[in-house]
């Protein structure tokens, strides 16, 4: 069941006492939301937390909701800052509303997209998700520049970024499209690359605009 | 649709020029061969190489098929119908004002699905193609197999499997020229959203035109500024409509419209090549992938680019050409049996002593000028260009590109001066003109200045090879010299001159085996064009020579020079050397070379002379060329530049010399 939004609030400011700061428990009185809120019954009565006199207490299924619940924050404020360019308060606040959205596996999605990333803009740690461990160990890392990859490596072209609308052009006339395949062949002096039966030579500068799947 | 209906009337009776010859464009990518196949259709020559983008002027000629005259043209390579580059808009010219009888898109077997979307392109504008799937050869030797039939079936057009360069395919070629080719039929349909954003743009024209409406609607809604222009003109005043709803939809689809349109046509050309394109499991590798490899390499690269330079430029250019061939032709040939022939016959023919100086005397025309021209230069650029054209051939310049392009951006430049630079060791004057290939102004400019400066030409070069050779300390102190002031006033230029440095990219074409026909031939145009463009110049510098020495001015002239040559620590008979360099740097060499039999010059005058020489100010026609390539301001201030630094490096490096005592 889909917890409400001051639940998730909730389990977020006990994870951030309780877990990272090592204290194991977070104090009724120091949150924010007050002790009252039908929120803490919700919480308990899912078994997710346990209120012990003044304290709450992770029980172990809350400890993983809360776990996901800072992640989808923070993957939230990652989203803001990188993508959407909102910085500031206004961004924290904006990923304030947005992370309630990130979850049935859009946060996967989210997390894939920004790379997953490992801290939110304030550079607390995004706790890795299924996504991140299953792309560290297949040695995925997601969309990087060429420049990133090792001369023998292949990947799929995933976009090119450019200011230059006309080297776009002249970049995909010459079949270097999303979605071909892309081996690099060297990395020095030139970036060498081969696309199909053709091989092309490129400079660093260059190399960063085009972005590959490994 | 409308648009997609048969042509209108118009359309029925291609171009016949004033001979009556239907013409026949070969249109492709870069490098795919389409030279080749206009030098086997017309039997004329245009410039042959392995080297992407070398047909920057379109070239026309004349083929007889079955006793019918046809127009052939070679256009500039392009990779699609919307011109980004010059050489891409004159290419595409021809498609939109001429009418073509015949339209052949030749493209390279093993790129077949990179290249196919321009033909896609071609049949959507309802040209008569027919499609030259060339260089088979290759792609069979890399274990590719091509379904020639069903790809035909596919596309809807006639298509011809060929190795132009093995002049496999050349009948089937002919045959289609002489044929009737029908202007193809689309049959390839875009997404939903693409063809409506389509339509409402090209059901609104009306007017004739030579491609069809589907093909410049797409042309428009891609920003393309010359059809716009065109449509403008033939709507009059429905262009208004016909802008506002291309507004419209760029304005739509403004994220990534030639992105999604890329995207569409290589799901097509996905869905042509179906059982059509069948490639081994595992890649052949083959030798020359394997060479290839080594020579981009810097650990083998750069050791590659040495024996290169050995054995090319200094054992056969230095060596053979300037050795043994000047040694043949200039000692043996002129000084032995031409020149005391000449004399003799000229002394008995024309009684006035100044009439026979002018032909046989000092700086007599056939004594000098000839002499030269023939004796000493002749041989040298001759060796060069073959060398030059043996690279060219076998692809190794563009990889030489990619090797020196870091160097080169500390220069202002990017790899791809390396042609320019490269040919400078030929002709500074033809490698000037060809400067103009560099992307910008700021590129054009330093390399032009490096070029009059610090890149010797190869009558040059072979002459103070040959000059130095006798002293070998002589030889590295050149070069060193050379070298360093070739970066120093590279790096300087590139920080002076305003303007980034752009980007470098550039397609390796495959490493081949050149085709000693074509390097013969191609070394014959080049030693044409040099050799028109010298000997005048050669006869005209002897005859103001002559004037000079008749009216006493030349030796004024030398007295003039002569403190600036005692600044050099040179004896003043070299004066002579650098007013000769003044009408050809070679020239000046060559005059060196005399000097140097004579035994005027130790180790160390030697050296300063053939650095300062080196330096010195361009030829006459480099200047020329530089005039009209980079405008008189430019041109001048280079020169004058050139030639103060000339004689201020030549000054330092003989106080350093003296100095040191190293020579």
């Amino acid at each position: 069941m889909k917890l409400t939004d001051r639940a998730e609030e909730i389990l977020e400011a006990l994870w951030i006492e309780s877990e990272e700061k090592g204290r194991g428990f977070a104090e009724l009185d120091q949150m924010e939301i007050e002790a009252s809120d039908p929120a803490y019954q919700e919480l308990a009565s899912q078994a997710l937390i346990e209120i012990k006199g003044r304290r709450i207490y992770f029980r172990p299924e809350g400890r993983d909701e809360g776990r996901k619940t800072i992640r989808r924050h923070r993957l939230a404020e990652r989203l803001m800052m990188d993508v959407l360019n909102i910085r500031g308060e206004s961004g924290d606040m904006k990923a304030c509303q947005f992370e309630h959205l990130l979850n049935e596996g859009v946060d996967l999605k989210v997390c894939t997209m920004l790379n997953h990333p490992a801290t939110c803009p304030h550079g607390k740690p995004i706790p890795p998700g299924d996504c991140c461990e299953e792309a560290r160990k297949s040695g995925d890392l997601g969309v990087v520049p060429l420049t990133e990859l090792k001369s023998g490596e292949e990947g799929d072209i995933a976009y090119i970024q450019t200011e230059d609308g006309k080297k776009m052009q002249k970049l995909m006339a010459m079949g270097v499209l999303p979605g071909n395949r892309i081996l690099l062949m060297q990395a020095f002096p030139s970036y060498i690359f081969r696309v199909g039966f053709s091989e092309f030579a490129i400079d660093t500068a260059m190399a960063r605009e085009i972005f590959v799947r490994r | 649709m409308s648009f997609l209906k048969k042509k209108g009337s118009c359309h029925e009776t291609p171009t016949v020029s004033q001979t009556g010859a239907k013409l026949v464009a070969l249109v492709g990518n870069p490098n795919v061969g389409k030279s080749v196949l206009f030098n086997a259709l017309t039997g004329a020559y245009v410039t042959v190489s392995n080297y992407p983008g070398t047909s920057v002027e379109v070239a026309r000629g004349n083929a007889t098929i079955n006793g019918e005259h046809f127009e052939i043209v070679d256009t500039p390579g392009m990779y699609s119908i919307l011109p980004i580059t010059e050489e891409e808009r004159v290419a595409r010219e021809i498609l939109l004002n001429e009418r073509p009888h015949l339209v052949l898109h030749v493209l390279d077997a093993r790129n077949l699905e990179r290249m196919l979307p321009m033909t896609l392109q071609l049949i959507e504008a309802e040209l008569p193609v027919v499609l030259v799937v060339n260089i088979m050869d290759e792609a069979k030797r890399m274990g590719l197999s091509i379904d020639i039939e069903l790809l035909s079936k596919n596309l809807g057009i006639p298509v011809v499997a060929a190795a132009t360069a093995k002049k496999i395919g050349l009948t089937e070629i002919r045959a289609a020229i002489a044929g009737t080719v029908p202007s193809a039929v689309n049959r390839f349909n875009y997404s939903k959203q693409m063809e409506s954003d389509l339509a409402s743009v090209a059901d609104l024209l009306k007017g004739d035109y030579l491609l069809s409406r589907k093909s410049l609607g797409l042309l428009l809604l891609q920003g393309d500024g010359e059809v716009a222009e065109l449509v403008r003109g033939v709507e009059g005043g429905d262009a208004p409509a016909v802008e506002a709803s291309v507004k419209d939809k760029r304005f739509e689809r403004r994220e990534s419209f030639h992105l999604d349109l890329s995207m569409e046509r290589k799901e097509i050309v996905k869905r042509i090549l179906d059982g059509v394109f069948k490639a081994p499991e595992k890649r052949v590798v083959t030798f020359a992938e394997r060479l290839s490899r080594w020579t981009v390499r810097p650990v083998t690269g750069i050791p590659l680019l040495f024996l290169v330079l050995y054995f090319g430029l200094y054992k056969f250019v230095g060596d053979f050409g300037a050795g043994t061939l000047v040694d043949l032709l200039e000692g043996k040939g002129f000084e032995e049996h031409i020149n005391p022939w000449m004399v003799q016959h000229v002394k008995a023919l024309v009684p006035w002593e100044s009439i026979q100086e002018l032909f046989v005397g000092e700086y007599g025309i056939i004594t000098l000028g000839l002499r030269y021209a023939v004796g000493i230069i002749l041989p040298i650029v001759a060796t060069f260009f073959l060398f030059f054209s043996m690279l060219e051939d076998s692809g190794y310049f563009p990889r030489l590109a990619l090797l020196v392009d870091r160097v080169f951006k500390t220069i202002g430049l990017t790899g791809r001066a390396v042609i320019p630079m490269v040919l400078g060791f030929g002709c500074d004057t033809m490698a000037t003109m060809v400067t103009r290939t560099l992307e910008t102004v700021r590129e054009r400019v330093i390399a032009t200045l490096l070029l009059a400066l610090a890149i010797p030409c190869s009558a040059q070069l072979g002459v103070i090879l040959a000059l130095l050779s006798k002293a070998p300390g002589a030889l590295l102190v050149w070069s060193v010299c050379l070298l360093l002031i070739f970066l120093l006033v590279g790096l300087l230029a590139a920080k002076v001159l305003p303007g980034e440095t752009p980007m470098f990219y550039m397609e390796l074409p495959p490493m081949r085996a050149p085709q000693l026909s074509n390097v013969f031939t191609k070394t014959y145009t080049r030693m044409q064009w040099y050799f028109m463009e010298i000997l005048p110049l050669f006869i005209l510098a002897s005859v103001l020579l002559w004037l000079g020495k008749i009216t006493n001015f030349f030796e004024t002239m030398v007295r003039g020079l002569s403190p600036v040559m005692a600044a050099l620590g040179l004896p003043k008979e070299v004066a002579v050397a650098f007013i000769f360099g003044f009408f050809r740097r070679d020239y000046g060499a060559a005059g060196l070379y005399d000097l140097q039999t004579k035994g005027l010059l130790n180790p160390r005058q030697l050296t300063v002379a053939a650095v300062t020489l080196t330096l010195f100010i361009p030829c006459v026609a480099q200047f020329l060329i530089m005039k009209k390539e980079r405008g008189w301001k430019v041109a001048c201030g280079i020169g004058v530049f050139v030639s103060t630094f000339a004689f201020g490096s030549g000054w330092l490096l003989n106080r350093l010399l003296l100095v040191t005592g190293i020579l």
